[in-house]
């Protein structure tokens, strides 16, 4: 019978992904309800030393593959490798990062393990000792439950919504053999250009400052990245902003964009057309800044300013600066 | 060049879902329906490969009667022929299930590369494509902004989190859309003249030697949590607007 809740731990140039320890988290809590254990898979080249650190987050027993075979990812090797190891283990609940390189994965796997999985959730419990998770869908338009009725029972989480609890175990640390040959791999990565802002994904920020049509052009942007700076948070836009050219299409937040869950999103001159409200509606707390007191980003702000955003945005950036100083 | 673009009908983006008292669903009545955006990136990458390299591009699509229309309009931009896999048994069913139908009705074409919607904006679920693959036997690259073709490969941009990645897969192999890959044509007065006698097989699970097994299921839909009623800060100036709301998000937020 399928048993134990395995995660698949992602690591990039050698370090934990900060989804890596609330999938670990989650997965202990799941496990303690149904009295079963914690397992991960973890796979890359020279990574076998950081396997350990899982046991922080509740983690029982790290599966580690360490090969140059598995390292920068790609979807052939790295699905191979977590599918010969599920199948061996026949776990009763698997969940991946829905980040990007979760959801290219995990999607793979549920072709290759012929299951069901529930995508970007939000929410997962055990009922009846099944999963039952609950995720956005129509960009948060509305929400599911899902129940997956074959095994292993499948879910990616969403970034940033599940907590990372620390919970100490001495996690046991076994390696396994891949079974992946060089030769066989259908896809490569030629090459890896890294965004040498610094700035955190949008899917990954805590704060986002997104600007909309209401910023009059691209070079009015500097204002919401100096409050970027000051906060360490994203700048974001509306589709109005991408669209015009004003920001580069990674930016754009809303049901053809990116679905964002930050703490803090901080709209400024963004009127809140249904597409933008669907891709940032679960965030935390929103604040409007906007000159119509009739744009529906209000109906969704906890707090909301009505007024000229370039007057309040640079008192805004001032004001943060004595908080934090 | 043989390309088949995979498309799904969905309600248009303007759509204000209303989800059924009893949780069993979304109510469909007045919506707008249209092709899936990313499915359209996929259709005009088609269209653009065979323009370059020659050859057909096949559209599928799994959907009730009215996703013919959809099947229509990427025939009206240049698509020639349509695979329409309708059967209420594969509605509302999951990825694999749909995916399993998909390399059925596939499996028997020829094809060099295979566009997907890198996820659909109704479910969100973004699955299709790599299962598809996985079923076919054939690699992926997914939520992809480049695509290349030479011969026997691609070479892709796929954008992840703070970089992006230059990937060669080999061909066949499935490519799933992401906006930024082009900016699909419109169908012409022609083209949607023409696209009415193009050919559109339909099939159904029987036909395609497809068994249903279902793996994961929406038990139940339900509205977004509501949210508090917010506050309008108010103030004579905006220095003190700021300041206000400064404060609110560093006491009561408590998020800066």
């Amino acid at each position: 019978m399928a048993k134990g809740v395995w995660i698949v731990a992602e690591q990039r140039y050698g370090a934990y992904r900060k989804i890596s320890f609330e999938l670990a988290s989650t997965a202990r809590k799941l496990a303690n309800q149904l009295g079963e254990e914690v397992c991960a898979i973890l796979l890359g080249s020279g990574i076998e030393g950081i396997a350990g650190e899982l046991g922080k987050y509740g983690v029982d027993k790290v599966y580690v593959a360490d090969q140059p075979v598995l390292e920068p990812y790609t979807t052939d090797a790295h699905a191979a490798a977590v599918a010969k190891v599920v199948k061996e283990n026949d776990p009763s609940i698997l969940l991946l990062g829905a980040s990007t390189q979760g959801k290219d994965l995990s999607a793979r796997l549920v072709g290759k393990l012929a299951t069901g999985m529930a995508t970007d959730c939000v929410d997962l419990q055990i009922v009846d000792g099944k999963l039952s998770a609950r995720r956005p869908m129509y960009a948060g338009k509305c929400y599911g439950e899902i129940m997956v009725s074959s095994f292993p029972q499948m879910a990616s989480l969403r970034p940033n919504v599940f907590p990372a609890a620390e919970n100490s175990k001495a996690a046991e640390v076994i390696k396994f053999d891949p079974g992946v040959d060089a030769g066989q791999l259908k896809t490569k990565v030629l090459e890896i250009q890294k965004d040498t802002s610094g700035k955190l994904d949008l899917t990954e920020a805590n704060i986002i400052i997104s600007g909309g049509r209401g910023m009059k052009g691209p070079e009015n942007y500097v204002l919401l990245e100096e409050l970027a700076d000051m906060l360490g948070a994203t700048v974001g836009a509306s589709r109005a902003a991408v669209d015009a050219g004003w920001r580069p299409q990674k930016d754009q937040v809303g049901q053809t964009g990116k679905v964002v869950s930050p703490n803090l999103y901080i709209a400024c001159g963004i009127s809140g057309a249904i597409q933008h409200l669907a891709g940032m509606g679960s965030s935390k707390y929103i604040v409007a800044i906007n000159k119509d007191p009739d744009a529906p980003i209000f109906a969704r702000a906890d707090y909301g300013i009505v007024d000229d955003l370039f007057k309040i945005v640079p008192e805004l950036t001032k004001e943060v600066k004595k908080l934090l100083a | 060049m043989n390309v088949v673009a995979c498309v799904k009908q969905v309600p248009d983006t303007e759509t204000l879902i209303k989800v059924k008292p009893d949780g069993s669903g979304i109510d469909e009545t007045g919506i707008k329906w249209v092709m899936n955006p990313y499915d359209e990136f996929g259709v005009e990458e088609a269209l653009r490969l065979k323009e370059k390299l020659g050859g057909d591009v096949t559209i599928v699509s799994l959907g009730p009667a009215r996703a013919l229309e959809t099947i229509r309009t990427a025939l009206a931009m240049g698509a020639d022929k349509g695979i329409h896999i309708n059967d209420p048994a594969l509605e509302g069913t999951d990825a694999f299930t749909v995916a399993t139908a998909l390399a059925a009705a596939i499996k028997n074409i020829p094809y060099d590369i295979i566009f997907c919607g890198q996820r659909a904006i109704d479910d969100d679920s973004g699955q299709v494509g790599a299962v598809l693959a996985e079923l076919l036997g054939i690699p992926q690259v997914t939520v992809v902004t480049k695509v290349e073709v030479d011969g026997k490969t691609t070479k892709v941009i796929r954008p992840i989190e703070g970089a992006q990645l230059l990937i060669e897969s080999s061909l066949p192999c499935v490519v799933t859309a992401q906006k930024g890959l082009n900016e699909p044509r419109y169908a012409s007065l022609p083209g949607i003249m023409k696209a009415k006698k193009k050919p559109v097989d339909v099939k159904d699970a029987a036909g395609l030697g497809v068994t249903i097994d279902v793996k994961a299921k929406v038990v139940k839909t339900l509205p977004p949590p509501a949210r508090p009623p917010g506050k309008i800060i108010c103030g004579e100036e905006p220095a003190e607007k700021a300041k206000e709301l400064a404060r609110l998000l560093r006491e009561e937020a408590k998020v800066i």
